[in-house]
C-alpha cells in the first residue's frame, strides 16, 4: 500500500460566517492549516442574528453551535476582530495577506467567504423605513422574535402584521434585478412564528410570486395557510404612510381581484434582499471578477462553481449569490474539496 | 332570454384576435414584455383609485392578448401622471405604453373605417 505523505498547506479564509466556519472545518479535517479571519468579535455572521431556520424551525443558535463544534480543530487558527488590509500574489502562486493587527499570513490558497450585505430598506423611500417606527426590516423582526419582544409602536402585541416580499430584490429601480431567493420562505417562517405566539394577530404576506425553492418549503407555505391561517395577497405594496396613531396605511393592488387595496397595519415588515459586499478590499486588490449582480462570478456555474478568475482564489456561500444556510454549508464543503484538489495538483 | 339564444363565448380567442395593435405597441415600447404583474402601477394609479373598472395592469395584459374592446373604452381615463412608471420595479414605461396604445388604436380605427 502506498502511503501518500501530504505536505500541509495554508489556507486563508476571509469571513467567519457559516460558509467560512464550514469550509474551515472541512479543510482542517483534510489535514490543512487554516486561518479563519473574521472582522467581528465572534464567528457566525448573519446566522448569529437569526432566531430559527426554515424549513424545520431548528433554533439558529443550535445549528451555529454544532458548526462551531465541528470547527474545533488544532489546524484552525481563528482570528477574530481582524481584517485583511492588504493581499498580494507572491512567488509560487502564493498569497501574502496583511491584517490590521500587523500579522502577515502566507497562504497557498485564499477562500472568499465574505457573505452578503442586507439591502438598506431606506433606499425604498416610498415605504418610509427609518421615518415611521411601524416600518421595520426582516432582521429587526427576527430580533424581536429572538428576544421575545414582538411589539407595535405603542408597546403592545400587534393586532396585524404585514410582511412585504421583494424589498431590494427583482427591482430595477434600486439596480437589483435578481431574486434574493430566501426572503419568501423567511417570510413564511416568520409569519408562522408570529401566529404560533400570538394566534389573535392577523398576518398578511404581500407577494409577487411565492418562490418555495427547497425541500419542505412548499409544505411550510401550506402549513402557514392551513394551520396558522396566514393570509397571502398577490400584489406589491406601492407605498406606505403612518397615520396619527402610528399605524401604517398601505396601498397595493390585489392583482387576483384586479382592484386597488388599502389596509392598515401595526407593523409593516420589509423582507430585505441580499446584496454583494462590493467594498471588500481583498477582492478589489486580487481583481476577482463580479457578475452582473455584483456577486463574485464563478469560473463556471456548473462545474467550477467555487473557482474564480484568479488562480488559487476560491469562493463559498452567499458572496457568490443569495444563499440559504443549507446550501451555504454544502457549498462551503464543495469549496473545501475544490481547494484540496487544487493544492494536491500543485504539490 | 336565457335558454333561447346562443350565448356568446366570453373566453379569449387568441387565434382569432387581431394582433396588429399589440405588435405595434410592443415594438414601439418593448419594456411591456417584462411586466411581472406585481400591481404596483394599479396600486398607485390616480385614476384607478377613483374609477370602478380602470386597472392599468389589467389593460396592459388585455393589450397583449389582443382584447381591445375595453382598452378603447377605458384608456382615455388615464391622466398621464406617470406615477405607475415611477413605481414599476421592472422599469416598464407604462405612460408611454398608454400613449402608444391610444395612437395605435386611433390609427387602426381610421384605417378600418
Amino acid at each position: 500500500m502506498n502511503q501518500v505523505i501530504m505536505q500541509q498547506k495554508n489556507i486563508a479564509i476571509i469571513g467567519g460566517g457559516p460558509a467560512g466556519i464550514e469550509a474551515a472545518a472541512s479543510l482542517a479535517g483534510l489535514g490543512h492549516h487554516v486561518w479563519l479571519i473574521e472582522r467581528d468579535s465572534e464567528l457566525g455572521g448573519h446566522l448569529r442574528l437569526m432566531f430559527n431556520l426554515f424549513p424545520d424551525k431548528r433554533p439558529a443558535d443550535e445549528v451555529l453551535q454544532e458548526m462551531l463544534t465541528h470547527a474545533q480543530n488544532p489546524n484552525i487558527e481563528i482570528l477574530t476582530n481582524t481584517q485583511v488590509v492588504d493581499c498580494q500574489q507572491i512567488a509560487n502562486n502564493r498569497f501574502a495577506l496583511k491584517t490590521d493587527k500587523g500579522q502577515t499570513l502566507e497562504a497557498d490558497a485564499v477562500l472568499m467567504a465574505t457573505g452578503y450585505r442586507l439591502f438598506d430598506a431606506a433606499r425604498k423611500e416610498e415605504y418610509g423605513y427609518g421615518i415611521y417606527p411601524g416600518v421595520i426590516n426582516s432582521f429587526e423582526l427576527e430580533a424581536m422574535l429572538k428576544n421575545n419582544a414582538l411589539k407595535n409602536v405603542k408597546g403592545e402585541v400587534p393586532r396585524r402584521v404585514i410582511l412585504l416580499h421583494c424589498i431590494g430584490s427583482r427591482d430595477e429601480k434600486v439596480g437589483n434585478h435578481y431574486c434574493s431567493k430566501v426572503c419568501c420562505v423567511t417570510a413564511v417562517k416568520q409569519a408562522i412564528e408570529i401566529k404560533r405566539r400570538h394566534p389573535d394577530t392577523e398576518v398578511f404576506c404581500f407577494y409577487m410570486d411565492i418562490r418555495m425553492f427547497g425541500p419542505y418549503y412548499e409544505e411550510l407555505y401550506r402549513e402557514a395557510q392551513e394551520k396558522w391561517k396566514v393570509s397571502f395577497v398577490r400584489g406589491k405594496i406601492s407605498e406606505a404612510a403612518a397615520n396619527l396613531d402610528g399605524e401604517i396605511q398601505i396601498k397595493a393592488e390585489d392583482t387576483l381581484i384586479g382592484k386597488p387595496l388599502h389596509m392598515r397595519t401595526d407593523l409593516l415588515v420589509l423582507m430585505c434582499g441580499m446584496e454583494a459586499d462590493t467594498d471588500e478590499p481583498v477582492a478589489q486588490q486580487l481583481g476577482i471578477a463580479r457578475g452582473q449582480n455584483r456577486f463574485f462570478r464563478s469560473a463556471d456555474n456548473y462545474t467550477l462553481y467555487n473557482n474564480t478568475n484568479v488562480e488559487g482564489v476560491f469562493t463559498a456561500g452567499a458572496c457568490t449569490a443569495p444563499m440559504n444556510i443549507i446550501d451555504t454549508i454544502a457549498n462551503a464543503r464543495a469549496a473545501a474539496i475544490s481547494i484540496h484538489n487544487y493544492l494536491g495538483c500543485r504539490s | 332570454m336565457w335558454g333561447f339564444k346562443i350565448a356568446k363565448s366570453q373566453s379569449i380567442n387568441y387565434d382569432r384576435n387581431d394582433k396588429e395593435i399589440m405588435r405595434t405597441v410592443l415594438d414601439s415600447e418593448p419594456s411591456l414584455r417584462v411586466c411581472m404583474a406585481c400591481g404596483g402601477c394599479t396600486s398607485t394609479c390616480s385614476a384607478g383609485n377613483l374609477l370602478p373598472t380602470f386597472n392599468i395592469r389589467r389593460l396592459n395584459t388585455l393589450l397583449q392578448r389582443g382584447e381591445y374592446a375595453q382598452l378603447r373604452n377605458e384608456l382615455n381615463n388615464c391622466m398621464l401622471c406617470g406615477k405607475c412608471t415611477l413605481v414599476c420595479p421592472r422599469g416598464v414605461n407604462i405612460r408611454n405604453i398608454v400613449l402608444n396604445t391610444r395612437e395605435a388604436l386611433m390609427k387602426y380605427e381610421s384605417d378600418t373605417i
